[in-house]
């Protein structure tokens, strides 16, 4: 398919001796949003954490298998992860702003590519992000109190816009309301379905709901299988698996 | 059959009591321990404190150039000054109505031996034909100001007779002789066994200053680098374990066996200098690094990890994440081990015996910078510890007024410490 921005081939992952991850074979498309469902413990983070390779960081993690990013493969050894994570961002469960002030936040990933050149070239970076992050009307007045003093929304928010600050390509989220109420989850999904317009986003959800609302296309993932992949619509209405439909009616998981 | 919520159960009572007698406890037990710090606080402050002031007789001189001359002559000049200063004490005396009914020689008991050394280094030094000092009276004299010399305890000294101290008694109502503050005691030298008035602590001080720079040059650098190493970016393997448990295993290594290898290493191999704060500071350097490794490793690692997460997230690589976020965060951590790490070997004496810095070692103020590092010298504590093993019971008061100085530097670090900490959290 021409259309796949990242595509995994056979990816099966290891913690130590305990197999995670076994045969994931999956095309995510451009600007679209994936959403990842399973229960608890089924390898939908492992996954999500293997297309930026952020499972490095893990000791005794093994990754086998191709994953291919525009068509290269990220876990050849020329790749220099610190790269593929300027092009692959990533928003995590917790918000986690740096203890800095909200424009540092934002600004860290541009100054340490080097994406802008002047001050007039970092602040144009800080408020675009921070509009595409619809945090601008809150924060504009408020860039250099600290990230930290944002309401947990407005910090998710802000990790958003500090990940597309670097001008990623794909846009990974790891159950990035699960701290959230439904107020903010609902910006936040708001948001997702904005940032699609420029990025490919990938977010690993609990809540089938918001799968639904958010993605286009949706994987199911059961005790490290990759069991049903396809468009958000039938795998809620007609699921090809008796897995899924057990889970997404609530009998499993 | 239900029971009643205002009925306690014996299980309850049981439970409650138990509870009290570990409130109880646990109170008892701070304030046993805050009880034996007050009385060590009191015993120090009440034995320390007379060290701060000292004896001094004024005697107004006058001289000429011919008798200068001649005491220049001599081979034995000071005693031809402490005849001069012998002479100008008794007209004082006289012209006071004071007599003194005694021979010069037992007259100049009252001063501190000193004296002469005193009056020569301003006689060759100036023009002036005369001049008003303050000489330090001797150690018992300045004993009887302060109450640790009477009257019976002289029975048996041949230094000082009763009939001194009904004559310091009649110099004291005429003005003569008073008890003064002593900035000699905070900056001046060490002295020998029997001039314990004209100790100070002001050398070693310097000393103890010059192997701190050392530890903090060396140990600061080099412990804080080990430890973003070892907490970040190490691999988990057997040889990583291995250095780990050593360096907690040479945390608990007796101060002493780092003065033998230091003495070893430094001086009988690489030829260092005996006694120099140099090789002070870098056994002191060795001793401190383990305990600055450890608490800068625990602050690193009490850094939560979404911080690191995130900062990989947006494309960081390893170093700018520990560099720019982690260390900055783990600062108050660390630089609160390094100070504690620091005062620690400020206060550390046994590693100094075995190289030198214990003992009369008597130096002046260095120099310059190069000579702080490698002349000989003493440290506070080790200087306290000579006092202390002296006879004289003055030095007893002196190694106490040591020990209220190293404990105001001790205290004045950790402040810095508490300062330095609350500093980089506001920054945040």
């Amino acid at each position: 398919m021409s259309t796949a921005k990242i595509s995994a081939r056979d990816v099966m992952v290891h913690y130590g001796d305990n197999c995670a991850l076994k045969d994931v074979n999956v095309e995510i498309e451009d600007k679209t949003v994936t959403a990842f469902i399973g229960p608890s413990g089924c390898g939908k983070s492992t996954f999500l954490r293997c297309l930026n390779r952020m499972n490095d960081t893990i000791d005794g993690c093994r990754v086998a298998g191709a994953i291919t990013l525009d068509g290269e493969d990220i876990y050849d050894k020329r790749v220099d992860p610190v790269q593929l994570r300027a092009k692959v961002g990533m928003v995590f469960q917790k918000p986690n702003p740096f203890p800095k002030s909200i424009y540092d936040n934002v600004a860290y990933g541009p100054r340490i590519h080097g994406l802008a050149r002047t001050k007039a070239e970092l602040d144009e970076i800080v408020e675009q992000s921070l509009r595409r992050a619809a945090l601008w009307t809150e924060a504009k007045d408020r860039l250099h109190t600290p990230g930290t003093g944002l309401s947990g929304g407005q910090q998710q928010r802000l990790c958003i816009a500090r990940a597309v600050a670097t001008r990623p390509e794909v846009l990974l989220m790891d159950e990035p309301c699960s701290a959230l109420d439904p107020i903010a989850t609902a910006q936040i999904e708001e948001l997702i379905d904005e940032l699609r317009q420029n990025f490919s986003v990938v977010i690993v959800t609990h809540s089938m709901q918001q799968a639904a609302r958010v993605s286009q296309k949706t994987a199911f993932f059961h005790l490290g299988n990759l069991v049903e992949y396809n468009e958000t619509g039938k795998i809620f209405t007609n699921p090809q698996d008796p897995r899924t439909e057990s889970y997404i009616t609530g009998r499993i998981g | 059959m239900s029971t009643s919520l205002l009925d306690q159960s014996s299980r309850t009572r049981k439970r409650n009591a138990s509870e009290r007698r570990f409130v109880r406890l646990g109170l008892g037990a701070i304030f046993l321990s805050l009880g034996f710090l007050a009385m060590l606080l009191i015993a120090i402050a009440g034995n320390g404190y007379g060290a701060f002031t000292q004896t001094r007789i004024d005697v107004a001189m006058t001289w000429d150039a011919e008798s200068i001359a001649k005491a220049e002559k001599s081979i034995v000049k000071t005693a031809k000054y402490n005849g001069m200063i012998a002479k100008a004490l008794r007209g004082q005396m006289e012209a006071a109505g004071i007599d003194p009914q005694m021979k010069d020689k037992e007259l100049l008991q009252l001063v501190s031996s000193s004296a002469g050394a005193q009056l020569r280094d301003f006689v060759t030094a100036t023009d002036a034909t005369k001049g008003q000092f303050d000489f330090l009276a001797s150690s018992r004299v300045d004993g009887y100001l302060k109450g640790r010399v009477t009257r019976a305890s002289l029975a048996e000294d041949k230094n000082l007779s009763p009939a001194h101290l009904d004559l310091v008694d009649a110099m004291r109502a005429a003005g003569m002789v008073e008890r003064r503050f002593n900035l000699d005691f905070i900056f001046g030298g060490d002295a020998s066994e029997s001039r314990p008035e004209a100790a100070g602590l002001g050398v070693s001080m310097v000393g103890s200053f010059y192997m701190v720079l050392v530890v903090l040059g060396c140990a600061l650098p080099v412990g804080v680098a080990a430890a973003i190493y070892l907490q970040e970016f190490a691999p988990k393997n057997r040889l990583t374990d291995l250095i780990e448990v050593n360096i907690a295993n040479l945390a608990a290594v007796p101060s002493i066996v780092f003065g033998i290898l230091g003495l070893a290493v430094f001086i009988q191999f690489a030829h260092l200098p005996q006694s120099a704060p140099l090789v002070g500071g870098l056994v002191l350097t060795l001793m401190t690094l383990p305990r600055i490794i450890i608490p800068a490793r625990a602050a690193l690692g009490a850094v939560p990890p979404s911080i690191r997460e995130a900062a990989l997230g947006v494309g960081a690589s390893k170093s700018q994440a520990v560099f720019h976020h982690v260390l900055p965060l783990s600062m108050p951590g660390i630089l609160t081990g390094v100070i504690i790490g620091m005062a620690q070997a400020l206060g550390e004496t046994a590693p100094l015996l075995l190289i030198g810095m214990v003992g009369y070692i008597a130096s002046n103020h260095p120099d310059g910078l190069i000579s702080g590092f490698t002349d000989p010298n003493s440290a506070m504590p080790a200087q306290i510890y000579e006092w202390a093993k002296r006879a004289d019971p003055a030095y007893i008061e002196r190694a106490w007024g040591g020990i209220i100085l190293l404990l105001a530097f001790l205290m004045a670090m950790n402040f810095v410490a508490i300062v330095l900490r609350r500093k980089f959290e506001r920054r945040w």
